[in-house]
């Protein structure tokens, strides 16, 4: 029978990593970092926003974002809607047409899978706990 | 017997080869970026993906990471790879802070160097002090548990800096005694379950 010397189970040892690394594979994933916004989206018929933290940090320092605009540090935390928006706040402190491009581009943010929750894609916490630990 | 060393020899040069194919299979599953389409949270029928850029064009040319978004960021704005905007107002004070604090200095793991001036690169003084930490060594209490949380440092990193999973890059001082450095190295691959 198979498996019986050494360098058999050996095999069926390489055998079975690999078959692990190509369920790996062909698993999805998100940028890590990446946040889905769907406080209002779902709601208003619109795909849930997704911000990027790589396009914007090769660009902005988090200082920029989390200090100088007041983003909070939490994923749906900081009320954001597009009325704030088209007023300058929040991200329409850049996306106002000049820093860089405008509201009207509704598909460049909103651009998520319908029904995306809020959340922070591919954070610590959702790959080693499926059910995220109660906040205070 | 010439023959069965001659198998032998076979067998092994085979499993050599299929180990060595195992092992750049796995390096290859850490590396590269998925495409939008393929994220798993953009949807592919939207319109956006086809306009957006995709994340292996902006990223492959930053020094490698093999964790997180596969960038080592700092290192990356060191060397000058990124030059990212410190203000978008002309009166916003920037400042940066040159000073090392040592941390668990009692507990069992190697002892955290905590490095200001790479997390002053990026962020402001006001994003971790006073509502995350007290400006004062020694008064505040840590704990793993919290931070695995998304709480303390787990407001960032295991979210939008290195994950949690790199336990040495924090715990990277050791103690009298300890081993120089940790003998494993704590990358893990997508999906496993980290050594206790």
């Amino acid at each position: 029978m198979f498996g019986k010397t050494p360098w058999q189970r050996l095999l069926l040892a390489i055998l079975a990593m690999a078959a692990v690394l190509v369920v790996d594979i062909d698993e999805a994933r998100a940028e890590y970092g990446d946040i889905v916004i769907n406080n209002y989206s779902d709601g208003a018929g619109m795909r849930p926003a997704i911000f990027p933290h790589w396009f914007h940090r090769v660009r902005f320092r988090c200082k920029v974002c989390h200090a100088d605009l007041g983003f909070k540090f939490k994923a749906g935390g900081n009320e954001i809607n597009m009325v704030k928006i088209i007023d300058g706040q929040y991200c329409g402190a850049c996306h106002n047409g000049e820093l860089a491009w405008s509201v009207e581009n509704c598909n460049l943010c909103h651009s998520a899978k319908p029904g995306t929750p809020t959340q922070v894609h591919e954070s610590t916490i959702q790959k080693l706990a499926p059910v995220a630990l109660p906040k205070k | 017997m010439r023959v069965s060393i001659f198998q032998g020899k076979t067998i092994r040069l085979g499993l050599a080869a299929a180990l060595v194919a195992v092992v750049s299979l796995s390096v290859l599953a850490q590396q590269g970026w998925d495409t939008l389409r393929k994220d798993g949270i953009h949807d592919p029928r939207g319109p956006g993906v086809k306009e957006l850029q995709e994340p292996a064009e902006a990223l492959s040319k930053l020094t490698k990471d093999n964790t997180g978004n596969q960038v080592r960021w700092v290192q990356a704005l060191e060397k000058g790879e990124i030059n990212p905007r410190a203000s978008i107002r002309p009166d916003t004070k920037i400042q940066v802070y040159d000073s090392d604090v040592l941390l668990n200095l009692k507990g069992g793991m190697p002892i955290v160097r905590f490095p200001h001036r790479q997390h002053t690169l990026w962020l402001d003084c006001t994003n971790c002090h006073d509502h995350l930490f007290k400006a004062e060594t020694g008064a505040n209490k840590l704990s793993m548990l919290s931070i695995l949380n998304g709480e303390q440092c787990g407001v960032c990193h295991g979210a939008v800096s290195f994950p949690l999973t790199e336990c040495f890059r924090c715990h990277s001082v050791s103690r009298p005694g300890q081993a120089p450095k940790p003998t494993l190295p704590i990358a893990i691959p997508h999906g496993a379950v980290p050594p206790r």
